[in-house]
């Protein structure tokens, strides 16, 4: 009872080993006595407190959405419609626009924040001397209010004399209007995006190549490798977790993104860079509040038929390695 | 030999260069267009100030719109304590049950966790239920929804954290007599500092900054929160660019201010809670 080597063991290790750490114990611990004791220490009591509030404040009107979204509503009565509030969602063009744009932005946001973060990541773990200060640079920017960022940047963005253009006619490009064309607002808006966020990703990028031994690193020096097949077959596939973590986190993101969309664009020019979540202010702002909740239950079949999928499969590729 | 170090010196000035002005550049936009005179932040250029304004243009902002501001302040710091707070106890003692407990009931409440993760909240039936409640458009009501919103990420800390502290303390403190809740908040929710202090930081970060919920949950102008006045000043004022720009600055600074002194907890807390996510 008194040697314990399973409770020096690191966090991770710590979880898994906690039925089994303790040798002489365990064939009673399903026992009576134990179970009250166990109730004693760890009562489920604890999840009172927490349940009640997440219950009430998001489970009851995740769930209640199913039902308020078949319906014509005010609020205080509702009139049960079928499918219509879905059939205008899917026939009316903003709608329509919104779901691709959604897709869009998610689809671009992440990856770049994937490509962009593991490049900053590798040279942020590689011999530079101004590393930390980079680091903090890059990553504040996540810090920061996204309305903050957003009024900024559609100022920097601005045509003729923002910043940008301006910087940008000096060396010989003409800029197009970011935000004001309806070809590049949502792009645009999609990199601002990026560059707020691309921070978090390069410091989850940075903590999975640290955690990489070094002995693999070695083994290709051995080899006469250089720095690409360094990259190409230590780094790339054994920070594959890390990858598949800021795929996950910048979908998840990106498909309910409302905040920067809404402060840079509104939506527009015209419906060009509207989203789900933008659609979904905009009916609900216009008193449809049964079709703005069918909004919310396509936004959520959206997330759970990307996410879900797609968290599984990370899964089982990382059990396996 | 030598080219090569000088090749990668000047590889790092390139870099370093790139991201100065990638990533600072926009900031110092902020505070120079923040300090100039309401005629010469409508050029929007990036230029020192003739005279600094500074301290003219703070008092200027808060001025703006019958002290406005202040009651957004308040609002914000209200709404960002009492959550966190609240956030802290309750995600601690989840945290700690759902570690300590294996079996059906923790099954349940980590799928729970993650639901809370990933799906989007549904708007209208939460202020619904809000209604109901008799708590829409209050700061309750919003501190409510911040809680419930923000709670998977804690309890995701907690569990983490509560994984590293052995049981044979618990087991001690038993014998010693302590059961329940005496347990928990005398012996494990001391040992539960570091993690608490990562929790405090970055959810202080995420209420203050939120912008859609208070949009949806306690709109209006009168009584908002300081992402809902700056939003609203963008729209009514486009021509004080001076005091916009401040409003941006006073609203970065509260992050700004807990990035400098708790980097290393506040990137803790975002990469450790990411991944195990």
């Amino acid at each position: 009872m008194v040697i314990h080597t399973g409770a020096e063991a690191p966090p991770s290790g710590a979880r898994a080993d906690a039925g089994a750490g303790r040798p002489g114990r365990t064939p009673g611990r399903r026992g009576g006595g134990v179970r009250g004791v166990r109730a004693h220490t760890y009562p489920y009591w604890f999840y009172v407190p927490a349940g009640v509030v997440y219950g009430l404040v998001f489970l009851v009107p995740t769930v209640v959405s199913f039902y308020f979204a078949f319906t014509r509503w005010t609020l205080f009565e509702s009139e049960f419609i079928g499918l219509d509030n879905f059939r205008q969602f899917f026939s009316e063009q903003a709608l329509v626009s919104g779901l691709r744009n959604t897709l869009v932005y998610a689809v671009v946001t992440s990856g770049l924040k994937v490509v962009l973060g593991m490049l900053f990541a590798v040279l942020l773990t590689g011999p530079i001397r101004s590393r930390g200060l980079l680091r903090s640079v890059i990553f504040f920017p996540v810090l920061v209010s996204t309305v903050a960022v957003g009024i900024t940047f559609s100022v920097l963005l601005q045509p003729d004399f923002g910043l940008v253009a301006t910087v940008l006619s000096k060396v010989g490009i003409t800029p197009p209007d970011w935000l004001g064309d309806p070809g590049t607002a949502l792009l645009s808006v999609a990199l601002v995006d990026v560059w707020k966020g691309v921070g978090l990703a390069t410091l989850i990028y940075i903590a999975g190549i640290l955690a990489i031994p070094k002995d693999f690193y070695e083994a290709v020096d051995v080899d006469g490798g250089g720095a690409w097949t360094k990259f190409r077959n230590v780094t790339l596939p054994l920070a594959a977790p890390a990858t598949f973590t800021v795929i996950l986190l910048s979908l998840i993101g990106g498909l309910r993104s409302f905040d920067l969309i809404w402060t840079m664009t509104k939506g527009g020019p015209g419906f060009s860079s509207d989203v789900i979540a933008s659609t979904i202010y905009k009916t609900y702002q216009a008193g449809f509040f049964g079709l703005s909740t069918a909004g919310n239950v396509v936004l959520f079949i959206l997330v759970a038929l990307i996410v879900y999928p797609l968290s599984r499969y990370f899964n089982s590729r990382e059990v396996q390695s | 030999m030598r080219t090569r170090t000088l090749r990668r010196a000047s590889l790092e000035i390139v870099a370093v260069a790139v991201a100065v002005v990638v990533f600072v550049v926009p900031f110092l936009f902020m505070f120079l267009t923040a300090s100039k005179d309401e005629f010469e932040s409508a050029d929007l250029t990036f230029a020192l100030p003739t005279e600094w304004k500074v301290l003219d243009n703070i008092k200027g902002v808060f001025d703006a719109r019958d002290g406005m501001l202040f009651t957004a302040f308040r609002n914000s710091i209200i709404l960002t304590v009492v959550s966190v707070t609240i956030l802290v106890v309750l995600c601690a003692m989840v945290g700690y049950v759902i570690q300590r407990r294996p079996g059906r009931a923790a099954t349940i409440a980590n799928a729970l966790v993650l639901s809370g993760l990933i799906i989007p909240p549904a708007v209208v039936p939460t202020i619904w239920v809000l209604q109901q409640l008799h708590v829409f458009k209050t700061l309750p009501g919003l501190i409510l929804v911040e809680v419930a919103f923000n709670m998977s990420f804690c309890v995701l800390l907690f569990r983490a954290f509560v994984a590293a502290i052995p049981r044979e303390l618990d087991e001690a403190a038993m014998i010693d007599g302590c059961t329940g809740l005496s347990l928990f908040f005398r012996v494990i929710f001391p040992l539960l500092r570091p993690v608490t202090i990562t929790v405090i930081l970055t959810s202080s970060v995420f209420v203050f900054n939120d912008f859609v919920n208070p949009l949806y949950f306690l709109p209006g102008d009168e009584n908002a929160t300081v992402q809902l006045t700056l939003y609203n000043f963008m729209s009514q004022f486009d021509t004080q660019y001076n005091l916009l720009f401040m409003n941006i600055v006073l609203v970065t600074v509260p992050p700004l201010v807990l990035f400098i002194f708790f980097n290393r907890k506040i990137v803790a807390g975002m990469t450790s809670g990411a991944v195990k996510g």
